[in-house]
């Protein structure tokens, strides 16, 4: 049982240290959003052109 | 006690022959691997230096258990096909209707990491050299992936060298845990659901590409009813000393911090659990829909019914095995376990865990299905579409693409932990620190003298009246340390045979 006492200990510590990080992980996520618009602005040009029959003709025979 | 994780991955590989009106994946994995070993001066055919797959020690139909269930399906060799080992120990091969890469043994993560990266350019270079081989308008295209959309599914396999003292009910137990939950990182991200009678309304999105596909907790499979736990016995090694644990529920990763994590990880609980050092047994209450469930669950928040009455999220279930895997490093050390990067893959399994837990949005530079996710959705709320329309599915496939000018998580921007330059060395020398460098090494110095290989033995024929067989058993061994001096100063293999026999 100690064992298990140590890590409800050390398991909620870990969690309570998110809250400092988490500003600095939200300016990220702003970062990301952006990054996201100039990613969307540009992808149309490497999509695969008929989307409908792409998906229909990837088929692939089971394997493991 | 535990034993030095020896360690590796196997992908099969989705493939699409464009441009022809019927293709065959069989023939067009041939092709493909036909292609890459003569680009890289390997050439296929007798009398030329390929060195083929040895399968006379190959028994994939034993089972840890002892025996084979009544209607139990032993995967089959298919040894007519194209079967090659390669200079830097891997093994390139087709297998069921797929083009499959296996890694050479690794001895941590990171070099798993860096050897799987290596077989992704393998896989790029086998992709470039089939245009010599193909009339114009045909393509052949590689996809690291694990369905189809339609119900088909192919894997990426993990193996890690276990000792064989170790009750096996322990690993089952403690491994069903960690599968069920660590999907939260490891997940490369799918549209739609496969699970038959399941309506394209009922998923959205999930977590992985394989969760549907599961539909026992143990057992011996790996085409159908497939295991959460497979149970195949077929250590490669000494097997009274070694179990092979194949591990068959993972995602195949463009990531390579998924990657890291997913061997990573599994890698110190399976060293814990050898052991003996877990605190308590996490025991599900229905491991198999809790697969799917942690799967379809995007806010990671949903309590997964557990054995004994109680309930936990898998982000619970992952913090507490991380607690104990942490606990145990500290206790134990890390020569087991990779030395010094088993410490990366704690720090890093904390990090990802905490950001999982706060925005998980943040990992959309090292988690595929948020990479994913968070590209999908962004192209969905741009142009006002539902899930189910058809651009969406083709951007999950293209995602997996192999070719860099296509692949849609080569433009993610995901975080890298192998430069190129080390996985190109890769793709043609051996890990310098298990077995792999002999079989390597071998191969790069006397390819004209080696008749075969497999995992644990080589066959040379030196000129003398008899083949010689080789045997590598012990897969720590054979290494650059044991090795290397001996390499340098035998020129023939008839001179190594020689001097290894002594």
């Amino acid at each position: 049982m100690a064992e298990r006492e140590h890590v409800q200990k050390s398991a909620p510590s870990k969690r309570d240290t998110k809250p400092v990080d988490a500003p600095a992980k939200s300016e990220r996520g702003e970062e990301i959003k952006s990054e996201l618009d100039d990613l969307l602005d540009e992808i149309d040009e490497v999509l695969e052109t008929n989307a409908e029959e792409f998906v229909k003709s990837y088929i692939q025979k089971g394997g493991q | 006690m535990a034993i030095p994780k020896t360690l590796g991955i196997e992908t099969e590989y989705g493939i699409s022959h464009r441009g022809v009106d019927e293709p065959n994946p069989i023939s067009a994995s041939s092709v493909l691997i036909s292609a890459y070993l003569s680009f890289s001066g390997q050439q296929v055919g007798t009398g030329s230096s390929t060195v083929n797959w040895d399968f006379i020690d190959e028994s994939p139909g034993m089972d840890v258990r002892g025996y084979a269930p009544t209607g139990a399906m032993a995967p089959e060799i298919e040894t007519h096909l194209v079967n090659a080992v390669l200079t830097n120990g891997a093994r390139y091969y087709v297998d069921h209707a797929h083009p499959e890469l296996s890694t050479p043994e690794c001895a941590d993560a990171l070099s798993v990491v860096r050897f799987d990266r290596a077989a992704e350019l393998i896989a790029q270079k086998s992709m470039e050299a089939t245009r010599e081989f193909l009339p114009p308008g045909e393509e052949i295209v590689l996809y690291k992936n694990n369905s189809d959309g339609k119900g088909n599914s192919y894997g990426c396999h993990e193996n890690y060298l276990v000792d064989r003292a170790t009750p096996f009910g322990q690993i089952v137990t403690h491994c069903t845990a960690h599968f069920v939950t660590r999907q939260i990182f490891t997940g490369a991200g799918k549209v739609g659901s496969e699970v038959a009678g399941a309506s394209a309304d009922d998923v959205s999105f999930q977590i992985t590409q394989r969760a549907d596909f599961f539909e026992e907790e143990v057992g011996l499979e790996t085409t159908l009813k497939r295991p959460i736990i497979n149970t195949r016995d077929e250590p490669h090694a000494d097997a009274r000393k070694y179990r092979r644990l194949h591990v068959i529920v993972g995602d195949a990763n463009p990531s390579q911090v998924a990657t890291f994590l997913k061997v990573g990880t599994t890698a110190i609980l399976l060293a814990l659990v050898e052991d003996q050092a877990l605190p308590r047994e996490i025991l599900f209450a229905a491991p198999v829909a809790a697969m799917r469930e942690v799967s379809t669950d995007l806010t990671l928040g949903q309590p997964l019914e557990m054995a004994d009455g109680t309930s936990a999220t898998a982000l619970d279930i992952q913090w507490e095995l991380y607690a104990a895997c942490r606990s145990y490093i500290e206790s134990h050390g890390t020569d087991n376990v990779g030395g010094d990067v088993a410490i990366d893959v704690l720090n890093r399994w904390e990090s990802v865990l905490g950001s999982l837990e706060s925005d998980p949005m943040v990992l959309a530079e090292q988690i595929d299905w948020v990479a994913k996710y968070r590209l999908l959705n962004g192209y969905r709320e741009r142009h006002g579409i539902g899930w189910n329309d058809p651009r969406l599915r083709a951007m999950d496939i293209q995602y997996h693409d192999m070719r860099p000018e296509k692949s849609l998580s080569a433009r993610v921007g995901l975080e890298t932990l192998v430069d190129d330059a080390q996985a190109r060395a890769a793709m043609s020398e051996p890990p310098d620190d298990t077995r792999a460098y002999f079989r390597g090494e071998c191969l790069r110095r006397y390819a004209s003298s080696v008749v075969a290989a497999n995992w644990d033995s080589m066959v040379f024929d030196v000129g003398s009246d008899v083949l010689r067989r080789v045997p590598m058993m012990e897969p720590m061994r054979g290494t650059r340390e044991h090795m290397g001096r001996l390499f340098d100063e035998c020129e023939t293999a008839a001179e190594l045979l020689r001097r290894l026999g002594k």
